[in-house]
């Protein structure tokens, strides 16, 4: 079959439709008896014509021009690309769930909110943090959500504290959320075991530090193993600790955010709970707080009233909304779901699987490229390209000719802090024969970093298209389709 | 650690091998450099697993405690609607290879969610009359106030006015947002069911960054966009519209009437109503804000070969790259929603998008008719498209009460937000047939008169 490259602008005609709409069984109504001219559209916006079977074959022609965990093996580190079960999937759709709107009476909507408040329930189990919002929509929004009430909690104290600490190897949302929160970001340097320096900690921390954001196990899929001795730095200094629950598919079940001391946590549901990524997104980014910050959590709070379940927004010290509504309610359904699936033993299993494949996976490729750091690691692990720099073929290269394998690529080039980095994340979902492969591939493009390296510099090419000008892209931006080209 | 989960593929056999390669004895052993004195003992405290059948049966149990709209025809919209959603639209974002996929980092292997993004840029663009439009937002209000903090930093002025006749929600969250970046809200209050121009005018000084208003406003009434942009423009500030893209099928474009920044929700377009969320924002801009929008963009360019190719670009703006000096902390977005109102709309197409806003003016302008023709005040003054507010001489969550009992969903109370009490929002999509209007007039009639 020839090979489909249209736009579906391109493909319409008019006159087609691919819907219909039921006739009109009351009046009809002219417009322009209605509203004045000038608030008249006179232009129809040009939405594409096309039947309802052009209509299919172009999404399923876009969707086998697109990689999901469906198709293979995805270790995109800090992205927890586990498999997205079905059954989590038919159970959003139930039209009990999908068919609702946020602001029936709440009689009518019980078994919503049975749901989300047991899931804050299980949610603050897991973090061992003593409330949970579920507002959030993604782990950004969770970040800010937090640091929000970092910053009432402050308020409430008559004080003002401006700084915000984040590792170097932090997300680059954490620094991006101080910002959007109003604080100031100061970042802390990684000794040479990948983790927070001490040292260089205490000299950052004063009565001026809000809070420290932390991931861990950290983005090095290291595990910060002074995190009590972090804490107390910390805390003694009056200052909160965030945990960025990125990496949180490493201890579940082993430890708790809460025992490590953290005041705050976000989780972010499309990654250690499976819902699914959806190509960017939809997600979400539940927020959990230790008792001192219940008050500060967004409004409404679901909450239990004798039998029945409530909305309640009379919290005087709440930071307020932080989003439409309760939350991503489709996305939750489908976290609680997995949740009941596995239970507290299935939970511990699954850290226990996917620390346990990150380790025999990196295990297998140490010998071919530089592992800088020798600890165990925990649900992920990076590797440098450093080595096959200097052959003159880099990570990028590498990670396009694993295109050509049929595998997606490890998130490359972060952290920061590793050069020609590739942090790798296979997931406990992941069988041993499909890392077995990956290992293989891996070695094989090590091989041909020696041996062939144009193969390598020259990939991907088995894939539809070629390496994209990112350049021309950003230089001459083209954003949209415009008839007239 | 056997494989009793089928999520978790792991034989004894595959861990033995494993431990074997690490040279260690037990799992155990991998999480040792997490102190003793932070370690779990036993087990989560939540309950235990449940099959997948014993599983469904509870789901079903849960969700059918829910009274849902294909039961109970609903009269709520107030920025949540039940229209239609066409049968392909969850055709197409069931396929795995869209969401199973993460962020297109990758465009080799991702040129199907890029070029479904681009035609949803597009798309956006043609309804908001814009240059330029993003890839998806968390959801209206969200987006709004991304918008109102854009406009503050663009203009580096403090303050924005923020129509009353905006969705109480998003002004809640244009509330909470503004105090993490330290700018004033200042609400301009209402003409009756409209933004009061007057006032508005007063309202504005050179310290304003924006005037934003919503088009159909809360009250489905449709603001005079052309007068509000002489007011903005007057000071110098920008005009952001938080518009309902079904309107936008025959509501002359915010582009062509002087919006700087459209934002708002696709959910009546493809998406369900799902108690609230997920939905999807948009974000669409002038070709001179470009380079200031928040979130991903997909842009078109060539392979080696020369070939068309999509790409997340202009991504200089994006927290991954800028960190702490980025405008916008947002990262994942809501891409398969994005898809599924792009899919709606092809769906739709040019001319039945428009025959599906008609559907809603006509079923809301009938059901108003009908009501004042049983004496009931229809408040608006201001025409509306698919929403309107009826004062009714009883408290509306009696007469809600009522309608329940009769297996229907009464309209929105105004009381709480705007201390209109006794007044509803009543909101009718294409959804609701001439006999479930008629039955709901019936029903309010009988208990008023009875």
């Amino acid at each position: 079959m020839a090979e489909y490259n249209e736009l579906i602008f391109e493909i319409s005609r008019p006159g087609r439709i691919g819907s219909s709409l039921p006739e009109s069984d009351v009046e009809k109504v002219d417009l322009h008896d209605k509203l004045p001219a000038h608030l008249i559209r006179d232009l129809p916006a040009e939405l594409p014509e096309v039947s309802e079977l052009q209509l299919i074959r172009h999404y399923t022609a876009l969707s086998n021009k697109n990689h999901g965990i469906d198709n293979g093996f995805y270790p995109l580190g800090s992205c927890t690309m586990k498999y997205n079960p079905k059954i989590n999937e038919d159970v959003a759709r139930f039209e009990g769930f999908s068919r609702i709107h946020p602001y029936q009476p709440i009689e009518t909507v019980q078994g919503a909110l049975t749901l989300l408040y047991e899931l804050q329930e299980d949610l603050a189990k897991v973090t061992g943090m003593d409330a949970v919002t579920l507002q959030p929509s993604a782990g950004a929004q969770g970040e800010w959500t937090g640091l929000m009430m970092v910053k009432a909690y402050f308020a409430q104290k008559g004080e003002k504290r401006t700084k915000v600490l984040v590792p170097d190897s932090a997300h680059g949302t954490n620094p991006a959320s101080a910002t959007v929160a109003g604080f100031k970001t100061v970042t802390i340097p990684s000794n040479e075991d990948g983790l927070v320096d001490l040292t260089e900690l205490r000299k950052h921390v004063d009565h001026d530090t809000a809070a420290l954001m932390l991931t861990n196990p950290n983005t090095l899929g290291l595990f910060e193993k002074d995190i009590v001795d972090i804490a107390k730095v910390i805390h003694e200094a009056g200052g909160l600790l965030y945990y960025d629950g990125a990496n949180a598919n490493a201890i579940l079940g082993k430890t708790t955010p809460g025992k490590m001391g953290f005041d705050i946590v976000h989780l972010n549901l499309h990654k250690t709970f499976t819902t699914p990524h959806g190509g960017g997104g939809p997600g979400a980014g539940p927020v959990g707080v230790k008792e001192k910050l219940i008050p500060y959590l967004p409004v409404p709070r679901i909450e239990k009233e004798n039998d029945r379940y409530v909305l309640n927004s009379h919290h005087p010290l709440s930071i307020g909304r932080v989003k439409g509504y309760y939350g991503n309610f489709g996305i939750l359904v489908r976290a609680y779901t997995y949740i009941r699936t596995m239970g507290p033993i299935g939970l511990r299993q699954v850290s226990e699987s996917a620390v346990l494949h990150a380790n025999y996976l990196r295990k297998k490729l140490e010998p071919y490229f530089e592992s800088p750091y020798s600890q165990f690691c925990k649900h992920e692990f990076v590797l440098s390209g450093s080595r096959q720099k200097k052959l003159g073929v880099r990570t990028l290269d590498m990670a396009k000719r694993l295109l050509d394998f049929g595998y997606h690529p490890p998130t490359i080039y972060f952290p920061l802090n590793v050069e020609e980095c590739m942090m790798i994340e296979p997931t406990e979902t992941e069988s041993k024969e499909t890392m077995d492969a990956f290992a293989e591939a891996m070695i094989q493009i090590a091989k041909e970093v020696e041996e062939n390296p144009e193969l390598v510099l020259e990939a991907p090419h088995t894939t539809i298209i070629g390496r994209l000008d990112e350049v021309q892209a950003a230089r001459q931006p083209v954003l949209r389709y415009s008839k007239e080209k | 650690m056997t494989s009793t989960y089928r999520y978790l593929p792991d034989t004894k056999q595959d861990q033995k091998e494993m431990l074997a390669l690490l040279m260690i004895s037990s799992v155990d052993e991998l999480f040792e450099d997490v102190p003793k004195e932070i370690r779990l003992e036993g087990e989560l405290n939540i309950p235990d697993a449940l099959s997948e059948a014993l599983l469904v049966k509870k789901m079903h149990q849960l969700s059918s405690q829910n009274k849902q709209a294909n039961q109970y025809p609903i009269f709520l919209g107030a920025g949540t609607y039940d229209h239609y959603i066409p049968s392909v639209v969850n055709h197409v974002i069931s396929r795995s290879e869209f969401y199973t996929a993460y962020t297109p980092y990758q465009p080799e292997i991702s040129q199907g969610e890029l070029q479904a993004i681009f035609e949803f840029q597009t798309m956006v663009c043609e309804l908001t009359g814009m240059d330029v439009a993003n890839s998806s937002m968390y959801d209206g209000p969200t987006s709004l106030a991304e918008a109102a903090s854009l406009a503050v930093m663009s203009t580096r002025r403090s303050k924005v006015v923020v129509s009353r006749s905006v969705h109480p929600e998003s002004r809640a969250i244009l509330n909470t947002v503004s105090g993490g970046l330290d700018y004033t809200v200042e609400e301009a209050v209402l003409d009756g069911d409209i933004t009061d121009l007057k006032k508005l005018q007063e309202q504005m000084d050179q310290d304003t960054a924006a005037v934003i208003v919503q088009y159909p406003n809360f009250f489905g009434s449709i603001e005079d966009l052309t007068k509000i942009k002489k007011i903005s423009e007057e000071k110098g500030a920008l005009f952001i519209v938080s518009a309902n893209p079904l309107a936008l099928a025959l509501l002359e474009a915010p582009g062509k009437l002087g919006a700087d920044i459209v934002t708002g929700d696709m959910q009546p377009l493809g998406i369900p109503m799902s108690f609230g969320g997920p939905h999807c924002g948009y974000f669409a801009v002038k070709k001179k804000m470009m380079r200031k929008v928040p979130g991903r963009i997909v842009g078109q360019t060539t392979d080696e070969q020369g070939k068309r190719g999509f790409v997340l670009t202009l991504q200089a703006r994006e927290q991954h790259i800028r960190r702490d000096k980025a405008s916008s902390n947002i990262c994942s977005n809501q891409a398969l929603n994005a898809l599924a109102s792009a899919v709606c709309m092809a769906s739709l197409g040019k001319e039945g998008i428009r025959q599906m806003a008609q559907l809603n003016i006509e079923k809301a302008d009938y059901m108003a008719k009908c009501l004042q023709k049983k004496g009931f005040n229809v408040k608006n003054k201001a025409p509306f498209f698919n929403e309107f507010i009826v004062e009714l001489p009883l408290p509306i969550k009696k007469i809600n009460a009522k309608l329940l009992e009769r297996s229907m969903i009464g309209g929105f109370d105004l009381g709480n937000d705007y201390r209109l009490e006794k007044q509803m929002l009543i909101a009718v999509t294409e959804q609701r047939t001439k006999e479930e209007i008629d039955q709901f007039v019936t029903v309010l009639e009988a208990m008023i008169n009875g």
